[in-house]
């Protein structure tokens, strides 16, 4: 199988801090691959390392098939960046920075204004195209340094949280141009602290912490590392909780749990018990405002993966 | 892990357009002159700073150096521009060191740049604040009296050989930036290399007025030599020898701090 970038056994150390522990990372091409851990896993190490920013102390990284240390400049020519702070110069307009970048790509000047105008447009951006970018919100920052990345069509793009101090509405916006990308064929590597980010960009999620990879597989995968699905009823009228426990206690053998106020969950090994509660719900005529069946989430299977041994990330509201 | 890394390349390369690094550099040369020019506060030192200079020491010291105000403009100008150009090299060292903190360096880092582009655009841009000096200072000169003695193409040649010891310093200031984690640090060591090489000379004073030990040191400096091929190529006087020490110097400081500069630039992650 061949990987549109692979990582190997990659050792990073900044003096006594071992930052990457032999990492592996692969996607194959036109893919997502989530790389999801807290601060200071060692996200941000990695992905400097197959952009060519950091050459790794042991290990190998090949980027289109290209070695990253070997042929650095085969690897800068086919992928683009987005790093953790916008990498954008705030005293250059929106036009500008994408023109920069254009010409130190070797377009030529009327095909750099012609490519920035194009994805100003993509990224909503024509309206503030001529105003420096310090007079930019947030979001539009973002939004920029995305398309900066995108200026010379690379067929690998590694954002490095991009969402980070984002709104969730902004959040939604940039993971449509992801998907966007990745519809042309783009490969994406996408650093993330948000679960529910890597849940709804990515194919292949690797679970970094303390600089090693300690969980691989789709997001459904994870999921079922932590257990299989459970059953979450809420009754419209919390004095039917008590009769709710004891149909989910009878249909199924878990523990029946309270999950925050008025709801009540059990897990369960087989999904078809979902019929059977439903039935026995509507003969002890009992209106439900809530039911469901589903995985655990990301949220939970990181918690469990790290055995706490990191606090929970907020996941932002 | 067994897995083996094979290196078959799986996405082609398009190879650049030839003279890469001219271009890049004159790219990113054009980065810096629109960020100066959006923010010109940054040209204070090489428009207000030469024309206090000038104030300063003609007003201040002429009539008892010289005796005529007229006759030490003429003797200070020249040497006075050698030494507020060079001045002006030593801030693209400062910009240069936070400018590269900036994320902005990271995407110039990933990208399929020569490693020196960043630096040479950085210098070559700043070279706008030379011409800058140059140009005040000749017109405020001129408005106080000061007269060129010789032709226009000696006074041009002038201009550039300064411009060209400039440049060559701003390498020694790009390496400090390199070096050195703070932007205010450079600043102070800037001070610290400049005053010595532009005081120690005879900016101010014929080098036979000096004690012997600082005529020696005026003997071996290469901006006493450029104030000198200054004089002579703007008011009159021999000027080979000085051009020659001059071109050498420059030829030599560039050949030596611009690679230590690019190459502490590449370690810098």
């Amino acid at each position: 199988m061949s990987f549109a970038f692979q990582a190997t056994g990659l050792v990073k150390r900044f003096g006594r801090t071992t930052a990457l522990a032999g990492v592996d990372l692969a996607a194959e091409p036109g893919t997502v691959l989530g790389v999801l851990g807290p601060n200071g896993a060692g996200k941000t190490t990695a992905v400097r390392i197959l952009a060519t920013l950091l050459r790794p102390d042991a290990g190998t990284a090949v980027v289109g098939g290209y070695d990253v240390v070997k042929h650095p400049a085969a690897v800068r020519r086919i992928s683009g960046l987005t790093g953790q702070f916008a990498s954008v110069d705030e005293d250059l307009t929106g036009t500008e920075n994408l023109v920069l970048i254009g010409q130190l790509l070797d377009l030529r000047r009327g095909e750099a204004k012609s490519r920035a105008a194009g994805l100003l447009a993509d990224f909503d951006l024509t309206e503030a195209a001529d105003r420096p970018v310090k007079t930019y919100s947030g979001g539009m920052r973002r939004r920029l340094d995305l398309a900066a990345s995108l200026v010379g069509r690379p067929a690998i793009v590694y954002l490095d949280e991009p969402t980070t101090g984002l709104d969730p509405a902004k959040r939604e916006d940039v993971w449509n141009m992801v998907r966007a990308q990745v519809r042309e064929g783009t490969t994406v590597l996408l650093t993330t602290q948000y679960l529910e980010e890597a849940d709804a960009l990515a194919d292949k999620i690797s679970v970094i912490d303390h600089g090693k990879v300690i969980a691989h597989g789709t997001p459904a995968q994870l999921k079922h590392i932590v257990g299989g699905q459970t059953i979450s009823v809420r009754p419209a009228d919390p004095a039917h909780l008590d009769a709710v426990s004891v149909i989910l206690a009878g249909t199924t053998k878990g523990q029946v749990e309270s999950r925050g106020r008025g709801v009540l969950s059990v897990p369960v090994d087989d999904a078809k018990v979902l019929g059977t509660v439903i039935r026995q719900l509507e003969q002890a005529g009992i209106d439900v405002i809530e039911l469901s069946l589903h995985l655990p989430s990301l949220d939970e299977v990181f918690f469990t993966l790290t055995r706490g041994t990191e606090k929970k990330q907020e996941v932002a509201a | 892990m067994t897995t083996i890394t094979t290196e078959t390349p799986i996405i082609a390369v398009v190879p650049g357009r030839p003279f890469g690094l001219v271009r890049h550099s004159l790219v990113m040369a054009r980065r810096s002159l629109i960020k100066t020019m959006r923010t010109p506060e940054q040209l204070l030192d090489v428009t207000l700073q030469p024309i206090i200079f000038i104030v300063l020491f003609v007003y201040l010291l002429g009539g008892a150096i010289a005796g005529s105000r007229h006759d030490y403009l003429q003797f200070l100008l020249p040497a006075l521009l050698v030494q507020n150009v060079l001045f002006a090299s030593a801030p693209t060292g400062v910009s240069l060191n936070t400018d590269i903190k900036t994320g902005v360096f990271d995407r110039f880092r990933s990208l399929p740049i020569g490693r020196s582009a960043p630096l040479i655009g950085g210098v070559l841009g700043d070279m706008i604040r030379f011409v800058v000096a140059i140009v005040v200072m000749l017109g405020f000169g001129y408005a106080l009296g000061f007269r060129f003695g010789t032709n226009p193409l000696a006074v041009v040649a002038a201009c550039l050989l300064v411009m060209f010891l400039a440049f060559s310093f701003s390498w020694m200031f790009v390496l400090l930036g390199m070096l050195v984690r703070e932007p205010g640090a450079v600043q102070g060591l800037g001070f610290v290399i400049m005053f010595p090489l532009t005081f120690g000379t005879n900016v101010l004073v014929p080098t036979n007025t000096l004690p012997g030990w600082l005529q020696a040191w005026v003997k071996v400096n290469p901006v006493a030599d450029a104030m000198q091929a200054a004089r002579g190529l703007m008011v009159g006087g021999p000027v080979l020898d000085a051009v020659v020490k001059t071109l050498l110097w420059s030829v030599g400081i560039l050949a030596v701090f611009a690679p230590l500069a690019v190459r502490a630039y590449r370690r810098k992650t």
